[in-house]
């Protein structure tokens, strides 16, 4: 492009405003985008939630704080949080690391036999979420599921995956393992780029595997490293489809009490269930603040922990 | 890069086998490790065990997709029998599934809503990223930031006003919600293609400018077909997960004619004559028809899902 020049600080030329007449012509679906399906449904949401709306009706009285009153006096809301946690405090760390592991044993292969293995690993991402539930309620059936079954073979008889209220939530983090294949991937592509001298360097000064993985790997993947935390933990913290098909819907009470009842669920019964959807925006604002927080966090943990080549 | 290259030590790169002619130059990241290190006895039996490891592995996330392709094809009482090739195959159980639901119907409308949804979103989130990769104008990198902003946003928080504002305008029980918000870009894909975009050379579209084509002609003729991989990525990528949606079609689809096969599938699964008469085959029949179509497009785009997957962790 020309340069642009600037008759005086304050007044455009013909050109500058040609281009950016130009840009915004080019930028308008974004533009349009963002107002009417971002900006305009934050209000609009925050304003219901100070109302308690229902479609059903159609009307929305305001109601002041009552929605946000009412959230921590709500025992399902304790139930969802809880389990929740539960599942990402769980899940995060140990994709993290299994993810690490599976990505350093391809890493040591050689480039040619590991994209056999990657695929494999990635065809559960590309397997629709709800195909995921239907086959982990076949696989975490009892007594005969897949599961099961192989835990049989090493003479171990597995719990009651789908029913015991004590064993809902390890069943579904084993379901959602299953899945990791675009973290194993993420992570291969770090692992590459880690120069090979840098490995040969640190075992002619003596460093044993855990060392060099330690202290030469681990600073250098720490980037993506940290990219697959936050988005698997935001990922985690909004579980649905995969639950929702094995425990919502039409099979919602098949199952012990609300032991596999988590956040966004519940959020989406309330909001097209029962149709609350004051109180079900005043729980989406919750959320919003949470991720909020977490996300926060973990940005200014990466401060420290994190190893940029550049400075 | 900040650490200086440290020298190979003794035996490590005097034994590495480069080829004759090639300039024995370690290139970072771009050689596998074991490539330039000394087959030892104790390397070959470390990749012996690794390789071990891994086949273990990949009967875990592979098994399971056997599995159920077998168990679709047995009948209520075999599912669970541990058999894996079920004598005699009962194929019927697919045709006794399309006849009791309107499996072909779902099958059209998700084909339908993803080519949609991926080609809209491609084209959307091009030119939109094109614009902030190509123009200077006053505001640009404020506008990134609200692009980059909006990736942060958690989808719940604007799930309960989108259906609002679809059902107002009169889409509530239609396809038009589950691919029409692609008309306005992604901010994922627009942050993704305005990073390939930017390495396209400047002087291209200046040379472009002087022999009188105008910008729009200079994104279509030129940007595009020079990004075409990336395009491709972005393609695959919103097909997949157009295809895979379940959260839109649960809100949105009321009509059993018109939903897609995931929601179809969680009606299935839902139903008590299925799910209630345990006739797990036609379940596992019907999670096969939902995946086959993206593990065929997996394998036909495999190059791209696993690049641009790669890509997304060294660019974010």
């Amino acid at each position: 492009m020309t340069a642009i020049r600037r008759a005086s600080p304050t007044r455009w030329s013909r050109e500058d405003r040609s281009t950016f007449l130009w840009a915004m012509l080019f930028l308008s679906p974004w533009i349009i985008g963002f107002v009417v399906f971002t900006a305009i449904p934050m209000l609009w949401s925050l304003f219901l939630s100070f109302t308690s709306y229902s479609p059903l009706t159609g009307n929305a009285p305001l109601v002041g704080l009552a929605n946000y009153q009412r959230i921590p006096t709500d025992p399902k809301v304790t139930t969802a949080l809880w389990n929740t946690m539960y599942f990402t405090v769980l899940f995060v760390p140990l994709s993290t690391i299994l993810s690490i592991f599976l990505a350093s044993l391809l890493n040591r292969i050689g480039n040619r036999t590991s994209g056999f293995f990657r695929t494999a690993f990635y065809l559960p991402n590309i397997t629709p979420a709800v195909a995921t539930g239907t086959l982990f309620i076949l696989v975490l059936a009892n007594p005969d599921g897949l599961l099961n079954s192989f835990l049989r073979f090493f003479g171990i008889t597995g719990p009651s995956w789908l029913n015991d209220p004590a064993w809902l939530k390890p069943g579904i983090v084993i379901m959602m393992l299953w899945s990791i294949g675009g973290t194993i991937v993420i992570l291969f592509a770090a692992l590459r780029n880690v120069p090979a001298e840098l490995h040969e360097a640190a075992e002619i000064d003596g460093a044993n595997t855990f060392q060099r993985f330690r202290n030469v790997t681990l600073p250098l993947i720490s980037g993506a490293l940290f990219f697959v935390i936050i988005i698997n933990t935001i990922a985690a913290i909004q579980l649905f489809s995969e639950v929702y098909t094995i425990f919502g819907g039409q099979r919602q009470g098949a199952v012990g009490n609300d032991a596999a009842l988590f956040y966004v669920m519940y959020l989406f019964r309330e909001a097209f269930e029962t149709f609350r959807m004051g109180y079900a925006s005043a729980l989406a604002w919750l959320l919003f603040v949470i991720v909020g927080i977490i996300t926060a966090i973990q940005f200014r943990l990466s401060k420290r922990f994190v190893y940029y080549e550049n400075g | 890069m900040a650490i200086e290259r440290t020298p190979v030590g003794p035996g490590a790169g005097a034994a590495s086998p480069a080829a004759p002619g090639t300039v024995p130059v370690a290139l970072p990241g771009t050689q596998s490790r074991t490539a330039s290190r000394p087959m030892t006895p104790r390397r070959i039996a470390e990749r012996v065990v690794f390789i071990v490891l891994l086949l273990f592995f990949t009967l875990l996330f592979v098994y399971p997709f056997i599995w159920l392709l077998s168990a679709s094809l047995k009948t209520t009482t075999e599912v669970f029998n541990n058999v894996l090739i079920p004598n005699p195959p009962h194929f019927e159980n697919y045709t006794n599934l399309i006849g009791q639901q309107p499996v072909l119907n779902w099958a059209w409308n998700s084909f339908v809503v993803s080519v949609l949804a991926a080609t809209t979103v491609t084209i959307s989130s091009a030119l939109v990223a094109f614009a902030f990769a190509y123009f200077r104008f006053p505001g640009r990198n404020l506008l990134f930031g609200l692009v980059l902003a909006t990736l942060l946003l958690p989808g719940t928080v604007t799930m309960i006003p989108t259906f609002l504002i679809w059902n107002f305008l009169g889409f509530n029980n239609s396809l038009v919600p589950l691919w029409a918000g692609n008309l306005f870009g992604s901010a994922f894909y627009i942050f993704l293609l305005r990073q390939f975009f930017m390495t396209l050379p400047r002087e291209l579209f200046e040379a472009a400018r002087v022999d009188g084509a105008n910008h729009l002609r200079i994104w279509w003729s030129i940007a595009l077909p020079l990004t075409r991989a990336a395009l491709v990525v972005v393609f695959v990528f919103e097909l997949k997960a157009a295809w895979t949606d379940l959260l839109k079609p649960l809100i949105f689809l009321h009509d059993i004619a018109l939903y897609t096969l995931p929601r179809g599938l969680k009606a299935i699964v839902d139903n008590p004559s299925i799910g209630g008469q345990k006739e797990w085959e036609l379940l596992a029949a019907a999670g096969v028809i939902v995946t086959v179509p993206m593990i065929i497009v997996f394998f036909l785009g495999q190059r791209y899902f696993l690049e641009g997957i790669a890509t997304t962790g060294s660019k974010g």
